[in-house]
């Protein structure tokens, strides 16, 4: 519990924050052979948010997916998923993997790797039956691929496999949804289909941490922000925290990304 | 090794008529002998067992997991036959034997797994240290026991290379026993075997135990390259492990299916290397049981309708063709919009194109432009007269319909440039059915502005046609 932890509150905010946020962080460092990667980085992750994390190649931000999920260990810190390890809320995560993360020349159908999102509750020993491939179905209508349900996964465009992904996690049922650059070189259609998911999960009350790299959509599709360059720049709902300046520490103006952080702002202007 | 492998029948050399080679085939393919029954079934079961697991290895990208593991059970079978003469134990006793190469396989796997965790030592590279040292020290375990004096390494280099002819019904008994018991297990655990193989970091995040998962898997192996020892050889065993399943991987892309195709495979190619050293004396079974696993596997590599060679040939061919047919099609109706911009001749000469003309759109030569237009003529999309092309009703619609999502998906590359779309097969897939509905409206728009329903090819003016 959260108000017996003698852990210091991480920011200064003056509500006191419920005590089952869907994520809390403390102090946590990743190191690997004793180069670090996440240094002492904290924050909280408010009920119903979509938020962002941003930062610059090699910030750390899939090692922060990874160390929230207990699959990179950490040198130090707390985590904190719905007010209790990681480990002890598993089903209650649904994790979207990069789409590079495996081989895609693997001999199962899109039906089947949507099947997998369901094999923990299904249980060892226990064959599939009829209502999971109902559930699979229903969540690959949610994301607009349920035509390629029996397709081979090695016919699929970049876009259909990362929308795959995303129905292996929905057919879970979360309440906490990670996911590793789901809008990496995808197709519009996929885009597009991806926000309007996140748009119903946040309606459902449910929360998501994406990682994100193209600064100029940040304003449009998400809430809240994690600057994350090793360390957390800032953190807090996109209208306080995406600014200019705090951009400019994440990135540490480089030219390139300065242009693409003008324009992300004008663009934030336009839309407020 | 005392038995002959040509236990079957006494020699070819002795043999006068066919009826006495078909008897005997006959007698082996029924199962009429005591000795065969139990060489052949055994060895059947076993193939049917290591395509099960080998195709799990196989799609962990493991392969050689099963390599490194049957390589450690030598010193295993070394120690335990010199512990046996110490104690003064029967030192041939089979199951001792094998508790040694059980022991000394789970201490290669751990000692694979160690490295990878605690070294950081890449996978391949702990397999071949393992492989390599395990099985260097079991060389000069058998060394030393050959220069004893009261050593007879035969059983042991038996084992090396397989004595499926010398196995009894106890032996079989245990290959069974071991086979249906990683059967059983695969079949349990199908979909945390397949999860593992495919998303290991999924599985982990699922709560699964990825060590666990990959002992039991390793387990399966040992059991595997165990009982195949005694059949095909401690250094064959792994061809066992690795070529069913690799020749299944032609028949499909389903897992369920490949399991069972390896599972098949599997057990034929045991099945019939074991007939063929029962028929032809002095050809050790385990070599012929690997050779003829080979040829299943030739086989399905040129026949396999996944990925075998002549359906591939036969597959592009397909495709060549049927993008030569969309060109000449594409290169007509291009070629009369151009002559009369507006409406476009339906009739008469104005509506047809000559077979120069086609020559000139695109650097074919005379010959392929021949045979596409005759192609196509057979189904029915051109009419030819002469040296002229008409377009026929069917061939028109084509057209019409190709040059339209032609000009979609040019004018798409060029303003959404920047997605990867390297998946889609642009012939197969109807545009409508890879792109949003927006998206395509909003391309549909662009070339209504530009004049027609079917506008101009975006990467060319009109002037330079």
């Amino acid at each position: 519990m959260v108000s017996d932890s003698p852990k210091t509150e991480p920011d200064a905010n003056p509500s006191p924050p419920l005590p089952h946020w869907p994520l809390r962080v403390w102090d946590l460092t990743v190191a690997y052979q004793q180069t670090p990667v996440l240094w002492d980085v904290a924050f909280d992750v408010p009920p119903a948010s979509l938020v962002a994390v941003v930062g610059p190649n090699g910030a750390g931000k899939s090692t922060l997916l990874k160390a929230i999920m207990d699959l990179t260990p950490r040198t130090s810190g707390e985590i904190q998923v719905f007010g209790q390890p990681f480990s002890r809320q598993r089903r209650r995560v649904g994790y979207v993997p990069q789409r590079e993360s495996v081989d895609w020349d693997f001999p199962v159908s899109v039906l089947d790797v949507v099947l997998m999102g369901l094999y923990r509750e299904i249980g060892w020993c226990w064959p599939i039956r009829k209502h999971h491939q109902a559930r699979a179905l229903e969540a690959l209508n949610q994301v607009g691929i349920a035509d390629l349900a029996h397709r081979q996964i090695s016919h699929l465009s970049g876009g259909q496999q990362q929308r795959t992904f995303l129905a292996r996690a929905l057919v879970q049922q979360a309440d906490l949804y990670l996911m590793d650059e789901p809008f990496a070189a995808v197709d519009a259609a996929t885009e597009s289909a991806i926000v309007q998911q996140l748009g119903q999960m946040k309606q459902a009350g449910k929360t998501c941490v994406v990682i994100h790299h193209d600064l100029q959509t940040v304003p449009e599709y998400f809430d809240h922000v994690l600057l994350l360059n090793m360390r957390v720049v800032a953190s807090g709902p996109v209208a306080q925290v995406f600014t200019s300046e705090n951009l400019q520490k994440t990135y540490g103006g480089r030219l390139t990304l300065l242009e693409e952080v003008t324009t992300a702002l004008r663009r934030r202007e336009k839309t407020l | 090794m005392s038995l002959d492998c040509g236990w079957a029948i006494q020699g070819l050399a002795e043999l006068g008529p066919v009826a006495e080679i078909s008897g005997a085939l006959w007698r082996l393919l029924t199962l009429a002998d005591y000795n065969t029954r139990v060489v052949i079934l055994g060895t059947a079961l076993l193939g049917c067992a290591a395509g099960v697991v080998g195709s799990f290895t196989l799609l962990r990208k493991r392969a050689l997991v099963g390599d490194a593991i049957s390589h450690a059970m030598l010193p295993g079978l070394g120690l335990a036959y010199l512990l046996a003469l110490a104690m003064g134990i029967e030192e041939r006793s089979w199951s001792w034997l094998l508790l040694g190469a059980t022991a000394s396989s789970l201490v290669g796997t751990a000692a694979i797994l160690g490295m990878r965790r605690w070294l950081r030592i890449s996978e391949d590279a702990a397999f071949g240290i393992v492989l390599s040292t395990f099985f260097g020290a079991g060389v000069a375990l058998l060394g030393v026991i050959q220069s004893l004096p009261s050593g007879h390494a035969a059983g042991l280099e038996g084992l090396l290379y397989g004595q499926a002819a010398s196995l009894t019904w106890s032996d079989m008994g245990l290959i069974a026993g071991a086979a249906a018991a990683a059967l059983v297990v695969s079949l349990l655990l199908f979909k945390e075997l397949t999860l593992l193989c495919f998303d290991q970091q999924y599985l982990s995040t699922q709560g699964y135990s990825l060590s666990g998962l990959d002992g039991i898997l390793m387990a399966l192996v040992v059991m595997i390259a165990i009982t195949g020892m005694q059949a095909v050889g401690l250094i064959l065993v792994i061809a066992l492990l690795i070529v069913p399943a690799a020749a299944a991987r032609f028949w499909t892309q389903q897992i369920q299916r490949q399991v069972i195709i390896a599972a098949g495979l599997g057990a034929a190619g045991c099945f019939g290397g074991s007939v063929i050293s029962a028929l032809v004396p002095d050809l050790p079974a385990g070599a012929v049981i690997i050779l003829v696993c080979t040829g299943l596997f030739l086989l399905s590599a040129t026949f396999g309708y996944r990925q075998g060679v002549l359906w591939r040939l036969w597959r592009r061919q397909d495709w060549q063709q049927a993008l030569a047919r969309q060109h000449l099609l594409r290169g007509i109706y291009e070629r009369l919009e151009v002559r009369t911009p507006g409406e476009i001749a339906r009739a008469g000469a104005e509506a047809s194109v000559t077979v120069e003309e086609l020559l000139s759109l695109r650097s074919w030569n005379r010959r392929t432009v021949e045979r596409v237009i005759e192609r196509s003529q057979r189904a029915g999309l051109v009419t030819r007269i002469d040296g002229r092309v008409w377009l026929s009703k069917t061939g028109w619609l084509a057209a019409r319909r190709l040059v339209h999502q032609h000009r979609l998906w040019e004018l798409y590359l060029i303003t959404h440039a920047d997605v990867a779309l390297q998946q889609v097969d642009r012939l197969a897939d109807d545009i409508e059915h890879v792109l949003e509905p927006a998206v395509i409206e909003e391309l549909e728009e662009i070339l209504q502005q530009r004049g027609a329903l079917i506008a101009e090819c975006p990467h060319r003016s009109p002037e330079s046609v």
